[in-house]
């Protein structure tokens, strides 16, 4: 049998839609595999090879013990509705083999549909019939497709009734178009509706290619699931506007405008914008016209807050930042300039670096970047270039907002890495020590992001800052939170590698790498994981010796052979650098040693001493990782 | 091409056909439609309104001195209110736009996810910004809430940003260039307006005082909230209960809202007064739309 659900919706934002096909895709379509695409309009799930009924069951049901007597039983009966000659007797308690036949599933999917869809999650929905106790979705539902073999799957919802007919695009479509299973996708195009995601993004992306626009992944699949039938068109803008800065009018073009820019060939803006439609053609350019229009109007806006903004330099609009709540209860931005500037001279900022501490927030108050809020740090640095400062002191403050995500690239120079540093560490500091500390998934101050920024910074840029001088406490816990997530998700190391090195502790971030380095290094190694095993045994015989002990070995009490050959191997153990090769030269020693030299013997000198030796030796690797943390082999992951 | 006053006429004309009461702008100032009482009270309680009305908003903060092409102190919005909202209102407002000349099958129409949210008026709803081949012409949203209740019949506003869309049916950069009427152009009625108020807002508005006056506001209006309380349910008509005046509370909230703008646009709020004082005038509006949905009901 095959299936069709169309859930005809007002316009979805475009950036829910993914995450609602993935839940729908999710759905029992008894043994089917659900196919499911969407436009801003339409939810959509198809199905071939649909059973068209359920199998017929046979359940067995206990009913009253034996020795309630044959009237229960006869109640037993009349109540599951069988003749009581029917049943029979499983142990103790009467019972009977019920025939629970099959149901048509046409029937259940009208039972069921109502809920699976309302049953989606949305991470905001509206009421908009019978208040708040009416369905609530993600926009108002219009129409309903339910189709079982081109036979309507009868439901409502907030009073939409399912049918056979879909509604085309809202300009160009049909408003009533009966559809079936075999015709739907094809009705749908006749309308002006590409039904297929892939279709219309690859539609997206030639068509720009061809107008000569730089591709922007974001904005195709932004504009991907805003449209029905996009179609891209090419516009133009007075090149006199490429005065203004790139990052200005690329801003206005693709957040403000959902435009592509257009790049000549060396690399440089030209004059030129590619939009695209939510319809099939602009034979007039009447569309054409109309953005430019708006584009020159922002652009104009832009040249005028430039130049409103020269007025008044960022130097002397530093103090204006008590004006701008940095945060309730951490006061003002001016606050949170003169903490920035303190930190980086503590962290050992030049000159250059405290210079773009001080005026780095002060964009804030200018016109640009209360327009174009996303400039902030890039206008700052725009700015202060043009008003005069030095190229370093311009650079620190255009960068002091990166890494702006986990694959972002970190400030470019030295003044800019800790500016930013600064910044994000004073966030941190301060809303922990006012409480505003993310839980679960809310985090209105982007506090992960300043953690993970904090952290990408110190090892990509080898800054040789201590954790333990930047973050104690509840922060120290959260970066460290953030460096596991960083050294496994964007560097690829295990998560047992990273928690062996965490274990040994964390000095500077370089040196934590290294560590990982070198592990992640030995790891595949073939004396590696049984020298592991190894040290889980030795931590495992220390623990339940509960020593601790820091006391030396008395050389005098060792064994000649095995202890005696694992004394020296330990005192060959060098440094770092060459415990590649202590590795290989340790495991055979230390296997021998297990296999022939009792540790808990009962002389307590002996003993004493074996363990220290254990000890020792254990504690040699454990400035660079705790072993035991690693999972070998033999353990389950 | 039609003229500034002319597409409002086809617009009143177009919402009257459909039922709408079409209402005059209220005459005590507002920041936008919205926090009119024919918006903000009628929504509240379950008897369905159906309203449209032009309405002059006030920005203080937004003024340019008549030197900004797009931006104004005091714009004008068409506010269209469907209460409850028709199952077909989307394109009952897309009629709206054919109606003032637009084939629609030659532009590009986007609806793009715009929520809106009101901290001073406790008021929410979900929507909309319509874009017209890439310029904003309407904010389209569906209530949820307003005053802090949660409202019976989920009404649809529609609000058009008149010169926005006049100034691109009319195909002008400057709002200033708008055909009001035939010969006579959107600054030779409101330039005067742009450049004083903007003075006035920015630079001469007296702080003190203003200070003052929203303290008499919001003390008057407290007065009249508390009275709310003790006031006689039985008196000399039937009418009783429903003669006590939140209408003039309600005026109160407004010219304190009003003040805090013109205070902000005047730099006069501090970062650490400015939550407190967006919350003085939150909780009239909420106080005056709770006493007004327990009166209506």
């Amino acid at each position: 049998m095959n299936f069709l659900l169309e859930i005809g919706t007002e316009e979805i934002p475009h950036w829910m839609i993914p995450g609602a096909l993935i839940q729908l895709s999710a759905m029992d379509l008894f043994g089917a595999t659900p196919e499911v695409d969407a436009t801003p309009r339409r939810l959509v799930i198809r199905a071939s090879n649909v059973a068209e009924r359920t199998p017929n069951q046979e359940l067995t049901i206990t009913g009253p013990p034996i020795s309630a007597g044959e009237k229960a039983a006869a109640g037993f009966a009349r109540k599951q509705q069988v003749d009581p000659g029917t049943l029979i007797q499983i142990g103790d308690y009467f019972a009977l083999h019920k025939q629970i036949p099959g149901r048509a599933v046409r029937d259940i999917l009208s039972e069921t549909l109502p809920s699976t869809i309302l049953g989606i999650q949305w991470p905001k929905t509206m009421y908009w019939v019978g208040g708040k106790t009416g369905p609530r979705f993600i926009r108002p539902i219009r129409w309903i497709v339910a189709l079982f073999d081109d036979e309507v799957i009868p439901f409502e919802i907030a009073g939409v009734k399912s049918e056979s007919v879909t509604r085309g695009h809202r300009q160009l479509g049909s408003f009533g178009i009966p559809v079936t299973f075999a015709n739907y996708e094809s009705e749908l195009r006749k309308n002006f509706v590409i039904l297929s995601a892939d279709e219309r993004r690859q539609k997206i992306v030639t068509e720009i290619t061809q107008l000569g626009a730089k591709p922007d992944a974001d904005l195709i699949e932004t504009l991907t699931f805003i449209t029905e039938y996009p179609t891209a068109i090419r516009g133009d803008f007075d090149s006199a506007y490429l005065d203004l800065p790139a990052e200005v009018l690329t801003t206005v073009m693709r957040h403000h405008q959902k435009y592509f820019s257009v790049e000549s060939a060396d690399g440089k803006l030209a004059p030129h914008f590619v939009a695209v439609m939510n319809t099939n053609g602009d034979p007039e350019g009447l569309v054409k016209r109309g953005n430019e229009r708006v584009l020159k109007a922002r652009f104009n806006d832009a040249r005028f807050f430039w130049d409103v903004d020269q007025h008044k330099k960022l130097a002397d609009r530093v103090e204006d930042l008590s004006h701008v709540t940095f945060q309730a209860k951490l006061g003002s931005y001016l606050e949170k300039t003169n903490r920035i500037v303190k930190l980086v001279e503590e962290l050992g900022g030049d000159g250059h670096a405290q210079r773009a501490a001080y005026l780095c927030k002060a964009d804030l108050t200018t016109e640009m970047v209360k327009e174009f809020t996303d400039l902030q740090g890039i206008v700052g640095g725009l700015y202060a270039r043009h008003q005069g400062e030095p190229e370093a002191v311009a650079k620190a403050i255009y960068d002091h907002y990166k890494p702006l995500s986990m694959e972002g690239e970190i400030p470019s120079t030295l003044e800019g890495q800790i500016v930013a540093l600064a910044d994000k560490l004073d966030t941190l500091r301060g809303c922990f020590a006012v409480g505003l500390v993310p839980t679960g998934s809310k985090d209105p101050f982007a506090l992960r992001r300043a953690a993970q920024g904090v952290v990408k910074i110190l090892v990509e840029a080898k800054l040789e800052y201590k954790l333990d001088d930047l973050a104690n406490g509840e922060l120290k816990d959260f970066l460290l939170d953030r460096i596991k997530y960083y050294f496994r998700e964007i560097r690829g190391f295990k998560y047992d590698e990273v928690n062996a090195v965490l274990a040994s502790g964390v000095a500077t971030l370089e040196n934590l790498e290294a560590r990982l380095e070198w592990l992640a290094k030995v790891r595949p190694t073939d004396d590696f994981e049984p020298l592991a095993v190894s040290f889980k045994r030795i931590n495992n015989i220390l623990k339940q010796a509960n020593f601790a002990s820091d006391g030396e070995i008395n050389v005098a009490l060792l064994e000649e052979g095995p202890e005696k050959d694992l004394y020296d191997a330990y005192w060959q153990v060098g440094a770092f650098d060459s415990l590649a090769e202590s590795i290989a030269s340790l495991r055979p020693r230390l296997d021998r040693f297990f296999d022939k030299v009792m540790v808990n013997v009962p002389d307590a000198v002996i003993r004493t001493n074996r363990l220290t030796l254990l000890h020792k030796l254990l504690s040699k690797f454990s400035t660079v990782a705790d072993f035991s943390e690693i999972v070998t082999s033999g353990e389950q992951e | 091409m039609d003229s500034f006053q002319q597409t409002v006429f086809k617009l009143k004309r177009y919402w009257d056909e459909r039922g709408a009461i079409i209402q005059e702008p209220y005459d005590v100032e507002v920041g936008a439609g919205t926090m009119c009482p024919e918006t903000f009270l009628r929504v509240l309680g379950p008897k369905p309104y159906r309203v449209a009305y032009v309405q002059p908003s006030r920005r203080p903060a937004d003024g340019r001195y008549g030197e900004n092409p797009n931006r104004l102190y005091k714009h004008m919005q068409l506010q269209v209110i469907l209460k409850p909202s028709p199952d077909d209102i989307l394109d009952q407002y897309l009629g709206s736009l054919e109606a003032i000349g637009l084939d629609l099958s030659k532009h590009d129409i986007k609806f793009e996810e715009d929520n809106w949210e009101s901290p001073t008026l406790g008021a929410w709803g979900i929507g909309w910004q319509v874009m017209l081949d890439g310029q904003e012409i309407t904010q389209f949203t569906y209530f949820q809430q307003c005053g802090g209740i949660d409202l019976d019949l989920v009404p649809a506003e529609i609000t058009y940003g008149l010169e926005r869309l006049v100034a691109f049916l009319q195909g002008v950069e400057s709002v200033y260039d708008i055909e009001w009427t035939r010969g006579v152009k959107y600054a030779d009625v409101r330039l005067a307006d742009e450049l004083q108020f903007s003075v006035y807002n920015f630079e001469m508005a007296n702080v003190d005082r203003l200070w003052r006056l929203l303290g008499e506001y919001e003390a008057e209006c407290k007065e009249l909230l508390a009275a709310y309380e003790t006031y006689p349910t039985l008196g000399v008509s039937t009418l009783q209960p429903r003669r006590f005046p939140l209408l003039a509370a309600y005026d109160q909230v407004l010219k304190c809202s009003h003040l805090f703008n013109l205070l902000d646009a005047r730099g006069a709020i501090s970062v650490t007064e400015r939550v407190g004082v967006i919350k003085r005038v939150r909780d009239l509006a909420v106080g005056t739309a709770k006493m007004w949905a327990d009166q209506q009901a």
